[in-house]
């Protein structure tokens, strides 16, 4: 029988992950990831759960470690934040170009410098381009729930690809929040074993990593875009299954406030809860707003995007990253590429909000609502919040 | 916890049953008389077909994997240049758990890894340390060619004293080479595992069977391989095999083990020839002034003094002396 | 534009895998050679040095125990001329 208990969402992603039963978990502490390996060890140590974990001595070796194992076969495990998901960077190109389904928490946290520690997305908005499939949490329950449904995506035979879930770092990973637990037996009823459709064994020796020459290169490439492409369609699956079991349906993109409301604001990640209840207050003052908030980032899911905003003649898009020198944040930017030569594109204001743990209240979402409405977005982009001078 | 694990049932090679399966096939892309990859070949025939490899990137790789051909005859994996210690860690612990839980069949294959000098001494010195500290029962052994060859002769922290590369060329305030080699060896053993050791393909039975010294250790072996490369050292190819016995000869790359932390030289010389008979064949010294040549002398001389202290003090010397050659 | 590649994406093995273990046999590396090795029976000691030694694993004992290059994959590095104790290899011109 699942349980409804309060927990810190780390531990509550640690307890999915255990869920699952991987192989091998291979990590490095970071903040603010730490409780979740650190929950995995204790259960480790205390035949909670029956893996190895390897304690490896940097984020480079824990991804690395991980293709090794999950090219032998073993359902493979491991999470990260900024530094070290950068650290993981060259290799994080060839989880998916060697079709390993490891899975991965990234308790999102900005980049340095300076050094911080707080929560943005400019560590993930570095690896858009890595061929992974990523997917954003925005809230306890989400964090437990997907990162369950992680693993029966990327293991599925027609996916074969890993994933990132994402979360925010203190934001989300240090919150304590009403989780709903499922117990094994549910979990065992939803997430088969995993069976791994090529791996290092002398039964059947085969040469994995080969010198990708000119005459190659390029159909590898297309072969595991091709996979992520098709992944859409198995992440809805999932999902959709997910709902089955448990009652909790998880759409990729979902669409709340006011029905048919002419401006949307565009979020991911849990400050689209702030927004959420931003919008439901001026929903309750008259004003004709809703929310769309982006769950699965990689594969850009854009049918369902431009499904989800049909009607809209506006969309505040918040992006919690800053793309310097680039024509606007990383969501907007992909937003607008979506929308380009269309006759009914929106018009798009970008709100680039939230960096370096920068706290955004339900008031300023409100304050930012008016300012669009009132046509005072006129840039590209409008970084929120900046103490200046001018 | 020491690793300390007992090798004594190893099982060894004579002349009479020197294994000949090599587990990588000929129509590999190597250069001609490259004797990286007959040491590599050559350690594949001790440990037999029941492992998998990880390789770092480098000439290794690149000779036996240019999709779509492969010359490995076992599993093999690839990832990128500074990991393999990494990799084949994920790898073994795979093993291990997958058999644990039943999830796999056959005996339990070794875990083998590949890499350069510069994939280890350098880059990968990191994930090297890593693998040995946490005891992961696998070989790690480095190819020392004694520099990026695959990238075209750029020095290492491996590339001898006085060695002219494409990065420490000679000339009017340079030398070659500043640096005095790295001893990785001895920062293996450092890390008290149960087994390390330096070879040279040039005394075969004394390579395959440290080999298998490593393939009787219940935690990590770590086996550093003095490889010629003809191309990047400017000698003679046919000479390649014989240069690694000059090198243990004159003291510049001598040949011992490291079982249990118990320091054993397992090539004597009654009669060692001075470095010059070696450095003089090489293009890649022929820059060096006698005054050169002498300086590498006594440090080398001084290393192999020092390497006599850690046998006698840690227990290795033996009663009776060993036989020459 | 698509005669270049090699093969249709669609027929890759997973992550781009070689499945044919050993498959690089293909390649016949003897056409790299200048010089051949010829094996003098009458000197040679039947000691297989010369086997232990190749880089391109390519000699072999024959059914009456003498040992041969494949000349198939031999790069004529000459490593088995030089280590053979007896003198029994000799490097010359390859005979086409």
């Amino acid at each position: 029988m699942s349980k409804r208990i309060g927990t810190e969402v780390s531990l509550a992603v640690a307890e999915a992950v255990r869920l699952c039963n991987p192989d091998v978990v291979s990590a490095y502490p970071i903040t603010p990831q730490t409780h979740i390996v650190e929950e995995l060890s204790h259960y480790v140590a205390n035949d909670e759960l029956d893996a190895a974990f390897i304690p490896v001595e940097s984020e480079h070796s824990a991804m690395s470690a991980a293709l090794g194992s999950s090219a032998t076969g073993a359902r493979t495990y491991t999470a990260t934040s900024a530094q070290g998901l950068a650290l993981m960077h060259e290799i994080l190109f060839i989880a998916p170009a060697m079709r390993l389904p490891v899975v991965m928490t990234i308790a999102n946290r900005a980049m340095s410098g300076p050094i911080s520690i707080w929560n943005d997305h400019s560590d993930i908005m570095s690896e858009r381009d890595v061929g992974w499939i990523q997917i954003f949490c925005e809230n306890g329950q989400e964090a437990f729930d997907l990162s369950i449904c992680a693993f029966k995506i990327a293991e599925d035979k027609r996916v074969l690809l890993p994933m990132g879930v994402n979360l925010d770092g203190f934001m989300l990973s240090h919150m304590i929040e009403p989780i709903e637990v499922m117990d094994q037996a549910e979990v065992d009823k939803f997430l088969p074993d995993y069976h791994p459709q090529l791996i290092l064994d002398p039964s059947d020796p085969v040469t994995m990593g080969p010198v990708g020459v000119p005459e190659v290169y390029l159909e590898a490439k297309v072969q595991y875009e091709q996979a992520l492409l098709n992944s859409r369609p198995v992440v809805k699956e999932v999902l959709a299954d997910w709902a089955k079991h448990t009652g909790r349906e998880y759409k990729v993109v979902e669409r709340n406030g006011k029905p048919d409301a002419k401006i949307l604001y565009v979020t991911m990640g849990s400050l689209g809860e702030s927004v959420m209840s931003a919008v439901d207050s001026l929903v309750e003052q008259g004003e004709d707003v809703g929310q769309v908030r982006l769950r699965l980032w990689r594969p850009f899911p854009e049918q369902e995007f431009m499904d989800a905003v049909a009607g809209a003649d506006k969309l505040i898009v918040i992006d919690r990253a800053l793309s310097p020198g680039g024509v606007c944040g990383p969501v907007a930017t992909e937003i607008k590429s979506l929308f380009y030569g269309r006759d009914d594109a929106p018009e798009i204001n970008n709100v680039i909000a939230g960096i370096g743990g920068r706290d955004v209240s339900v008031n300023e979402f409100q304050d930012i609502y008016a300012l669009s409405k009132a046509g005072g977005i006129k840039e590209n982009y409008l970084t929120w919040g900046v103490k200046s001078n001018a | 916890m020491r690793n300390e694990t007992d090798l004594s049932g190893y099982e060894k090679i004579t002349a009479k049953t020197i294994p000949t399966e090599c587990m990588i096939s000929s129509g590999h892309r190597a250069c001609q008389g490259c004797v990286e990859i007959l040491a590599m070949g050559m350690v594949t025939k001790a440990t037999g077909s029941n492992i998998i490899v990880a390789n770092a990137t480098g000439c290794m790789e690149i000779v036996t994997s240019p999709y779509p051909q492969s010359a490995w005859k076992v599993p093999w994996i690839h990832v990128a240049f500074e990991n393999t210690a990494a990799v084949a860690s994920g790898i073994e612990a795979a093993l291990k758990v997958l058999e644990r839980k039943g999830k796999r069949k056959g005996p339990l294959p070794k875990v083998i890894a590949f890499a350069g000098d510069g994939a280890t001494a350098d880059i990968g010195l990191q994930s090297l340390s890593g693998a040995l500290e946490r005891g992961h029962e696998l070989i790690y052994v480095c190819l020392d060619n004694e520099a990026y060859m695959n990238t075209g002769v750029q020095r290492s922290s491996s590339t001898p004293f006085g060695a002219m590369t494409t990065t420490s060329p000679p000339g009017k305030v340079s030398k070659g080479q500043y640096s005095w080699k790295k001893n990785v060896a001895a920062i293996a053993a450092a890390h008290n595992v149960p087994y390390v050791a330096t070879a040279c393909p040039g005394y075969h039975m004394d390579l395959m069977n440290k080999v298998r010294k490593a393939m009787a250790a219940k935690g990590p072996a770590y086996l550093h391989v003095f490889a010629t490369c003809p191309t990047g050292w400017g000698c003679k190819p046919e000479m390649g095999v014989e240069l690694g016995r000059m090198a243990a000869k004159c003291g510049v790359f001598p040949l011992y083990e490291v079982e249990n932390g118990v320091w054993r030289i397992t090539k004597k010389f009654k009669k060692p020839i001075p470095v010059l008979d070696y450095l003089k064949v090489q293009r890649r010294f022929r820059h060096l002034a006698p005054e050169d040549v002498e300086d590498i002398q006594a440090r080398v001389d001084k290393e192999y003094a020092r390497l006599e202290a850690l046998e006698a003090m840690s227990g290795g010397a033996p009663k009776d002396k060993d036989d020459d050659e | 534009m698509a005669e270049r590649a090699l093969v249709a994406w669609e027929d890759l093995a997973l992550g781009c895998a070689v499945l044919e273990a050993g498959n690089a046999a293909k390649l016949k590396t003897g056409d790299w050679k200048s010089m051949a090795p010829t094996v003098d029976e009458e000197k040679c000691i039947k000691c297989g040095l010369c086997m232990i030694y190749c880089p391109e694993f390519c000699i072999s004992e024959n059914a009456e125990g003498f040992f041969h290059a494949d000349l198939n994959y031999c790069k004529g590095c000459g490593i088995c001329a030089y280590e053979c104790p007896k003198d029994a290899i000799t490097m010359g011109k390859e005979e086409k």
